[in-house]
């Protein structure tokens, strides 16, 4: 690729500045990851994959990860400001990808569970982060998963032991304010554990800035896990996100995709029901207005028998907003029993947003039940006039029904103050944008 | 206290899509009274009741309405409501996502503060609620659910008449209310709107069987065929309706045409 020169001048950067601080494993996975980036180059939207994404305007941005920490202007305050400050629980900040011990709280916990930065769990050299990073996020399939292993500086490491639970989320605040940020979280809960996750990326950024994170996550035989994705960067910034999640026997995944806005954002979340009987709910609810594209990309792989999936996605776009859906449900061989259900709900508040909507099947098994329906619509009419009819006024009526279908996804919400706070929240973002929603 | 008519409907012309549908009404009601529309399908009842409440996808190419002396074209669907217009839907709406006492709440505070009165808080609501509720032997657990999801046909009429009671409106158009309920329901609706009525508002009973009129006893009754009314008379234009069926009417519409 054309720029190859100033990605390799900025990996032998951070070669030179790690050198001594990372166990020896780590930079051959690195160059591994850099050299399968070469290969794939940014995806073009003649990948059938990023079809409906172009990402023309990313790669037009100059390549620059942060290499160093720097709290850059970001006070107790500002850090206040943002959503879920006020969350019970352990509190992990990162500023473009860096951990940030000042801004962080995190109490140690019983049992042995391990709340803790990437880069301290990578210094120490347990045997446990190499055993399971890079196992699950794959490289070969996807450039910017590559191009996190190579440029990753830190993230999350988090261990819960079998058994083990954290009683309150854990919430992981990224925060971006210049350059790429490549943040990296590994996360293993252990047979029969139970955690709760809040990833929330966010921004104070003047300029375009564009984040590149990767979660791996490994949801042991019995746990029960809930993942919650919040994205609400800049207008002007990019944003990829991928979650990697490895399910076994017979756990619980609940995850989920608030995705508040961004320039163009992209979420791959690739699932792996690697063991009989695993519940599985991918749920979404993504708002974009102005020129916004925000894109989520799925695959569900049942690689196991007895296993249910469920995605239940809506999305509401204004303005000239693009949103895209592409979710895929592998069905193996051996998967028999399979109970697949895809949903994907779009409303268009007005003439110029669009949607692009692509379930995909692929069932190599015989005896299963997969479904899968797409919508693309705007208010329903007659609920409108319903609502006029009772003395409500047409933009309260309108507002109402937003909310109802944002609801839809934001009452699967398990963790009750994570809940509550987000339909706070998303209510407030639909008032905000009612100049843009509700005028049409 | 002056007799002003409720509503004063004039000559009215309304077409769907170029076809006309209401072909010249006149009908004037006075508070206190009851009118019950009738006629068979297609004569224009449901579309007169929708054109009342500002349905949109109607023309009305000639003729005025008067509400409470107001140009009722003048005013959107809620500015109705306010004015204290009241339609009783035929087919309720099913709402999935909007909370019933949420969007009840919303609507008794917003015909509140149109009439000057103070909104009430949740425990006044809830107080005028259980009084009200009762008048239609619903359970309280329905306002837990969306708007009508998931409720029975009758539970949805008896709903819009729960409605009708907590929102305390001076006209009440009932659009084919007594479809699909059986005797029972059809009693306890009856009765929820008798005790609704008051010296000052009144109702426009919009109904195809002689039935429902047992219980609701209109001081009018108006026969709609093909757009007009072809006869008004007392509640005993019903029992003759009912005994003779449309034909009859029909037939002389013919002869005299």
């Amino acid at each position: 690729m054309k720029d190859a020169d100033l990605y390799l001048r900025q990996f032998d950067h951070l070669e030179r500045q790690a050198a001594g601080r990372h166990p020896a494993w780590v930079f051959p996975l690195r160059k591994a990851g850099l050299a399968r980036f070469a290969e794939l180059g940014l995806p073009t939207t003649r990948h059938e994959d990023w079809r409906f994404t172009n990402l023309a305007p990313l790669a037009q941005l100059p390549f620059r990860p942060v290499f160093d920490y720097s709290r850059d202007g970001v006070s107790e305050a500002a850090l206040g400001g943002f959503p879920f400050a006020g969350l019970a629980g352990d509190r992990l900040v990162f500023i473009n990808g860096h951990f940030s011990r000042e801004l962080s709280a995190v109490r140690p916990h019983p049992g042995g569970v391990r709340v803790e930065s990437l880069a301290a769990a990578l210094a120490a050299d347990t045997g446990l982060v190499e055993r399971h990073i890079g196992r699950y996020a794959r490289d070969e399939a996807c450039a910017f998963t590559a191009l996190n292993t190579a440029f990753f500086t830190d993230g999350v490491f988090l261990h819960a032991p079998a058994g083990q639970s954290l009683p309150d989320p854990v919430h992981l605040v990224f925060i971006s304010t210049e350059g790429s940020a490549h943040p990296r979280n590994l996360i293993i809960a252990e047979p029969h554990s139970r955690l709760t996750i809040l990833e929330s990326h966010v921004s104070l950024a003047q300029a375009p800035a564009a984040t590149n994170a990767v979660t791996e996550l490994v949801v042991g035989e019995g746990a029960v896990v809930e993942h919650a994705r919040f994205l609400d960067d800049r207008a002007q910034s990019f944003h990829i996100g991928t979650l990697q999640a490895h399910l076994g026997r017979q756990c619980n995944f609940l995850s989920h995709s608030l995705a508040l806005g961004a320039r163009l954002s992209r979420y791959n979340i690739n699932t792996t029901l690697d063991g009989e009987g695993v519940e599985c709910v991918l749920n979404g609810l993504y708002l974009a207005n102005a020129e916004q594209l925000v894109d989520h990309h799925m695959v569900v792989d049942h690689a196991r028998p007895h296993c249910a999936s469920h995605e239940y996605y809506n999305g509401i776009l204004a303005g000239r907003a693009r949103g895209v859906f592409h979710g895929r449900i592998l069905v193996r061989k051996h998967a028999q029993k399979t109970d697949a259900k895809q949903t994907n709900k779009n409303l268009l508040l007005s003439d110029e947003a669009t949607v692009d909507t692509k379930p995909q099947l692929e069932i190599y098994a015989d005896d299963v039940k997969c479904t899968h329906g797409a919508t693309v619509g705007q208010l329903n009419q007659e609920s409108i006039f319903y609502l006029r009819s009772r003395g409500i006024g047409l933009e309260t009526a309108r507002r109402m029904l937003i909310h109802a279908f944002a609801g839809e996804i934001i009452d699967r919400i398990r963790h009750a103050p994570l809940r509550e706070e987000l339909d706070r929240l998303v209510w407030n973002r639909l008032e905000q944008h009612e100049q843009v929603c509700l005028t049409t | 206290m002056t007799l002003q008519p409720i509503i004063e409907i004039e000559n009215l012309h309304a077409s769907v899509e170029g076809r006309e549908i209401l072909k010249g009404i006149s009908l004037s009601v006075a508070p206190g009274e009851v009118h019950a529309v009738m006629g068979p399908n297609g004569s224009g009842k449901s579309t007169l009741a929708a054109i009342l409440a500002g349905r949109e996808g109607y023309a009305v190419t000639a003729g005025s309405v008067r509400f409470l002396g107001q140009d009722l074209f003048e005013l959107d669907p809620e500015e109705r409501a306010r004015e204290g217009l009241f339609l009783a839907f035929q087919y309720p709406v099913e709402i999935p996502g909007v909370n019933s006492t949420y969007f009840l709440k919303a609507a008794v505070n917003e015909i509140r503060k149109h009439r000057g009165a103070p909104e009430l808080d949740a425990v006044e609501f809830l107080a005028l609620v259980k009084e009200k509720i009762k008048l239609l032997e619903l359970d309280e657990s329905l306002l837990k659910r969306p708007v009508n999801a998931g409720f029975s046909g009758g539970e949805k009429k008896r709903s819009e008449i729960f409605q009708m009671a907590m929102l305390e409106p001076r006209l009440a158009i009932l659009d084919e209310t007594d479809s699909g309920l059986d005797i029972d329901a059809l009693r306890i609706v009856a009765h929820g709107v008798n005790l609704l009525k008051r010296p000052e508002t009144a109702q426009l009973v919009i109904t195809h069987y002689q039935r429902l009129l047992n219980y609701i006893v209109p001081d009018f009754v108006h026969v709609l065929i093909d757009g007009r009314i072809a006869r008004t008379g007392g509640k005993d234009l019903a029992l003759e309706l009912e005994a003779k069926g449309y034909d009859w009417l029909l037939k002389e519409e013919a002869l005299a045409a």
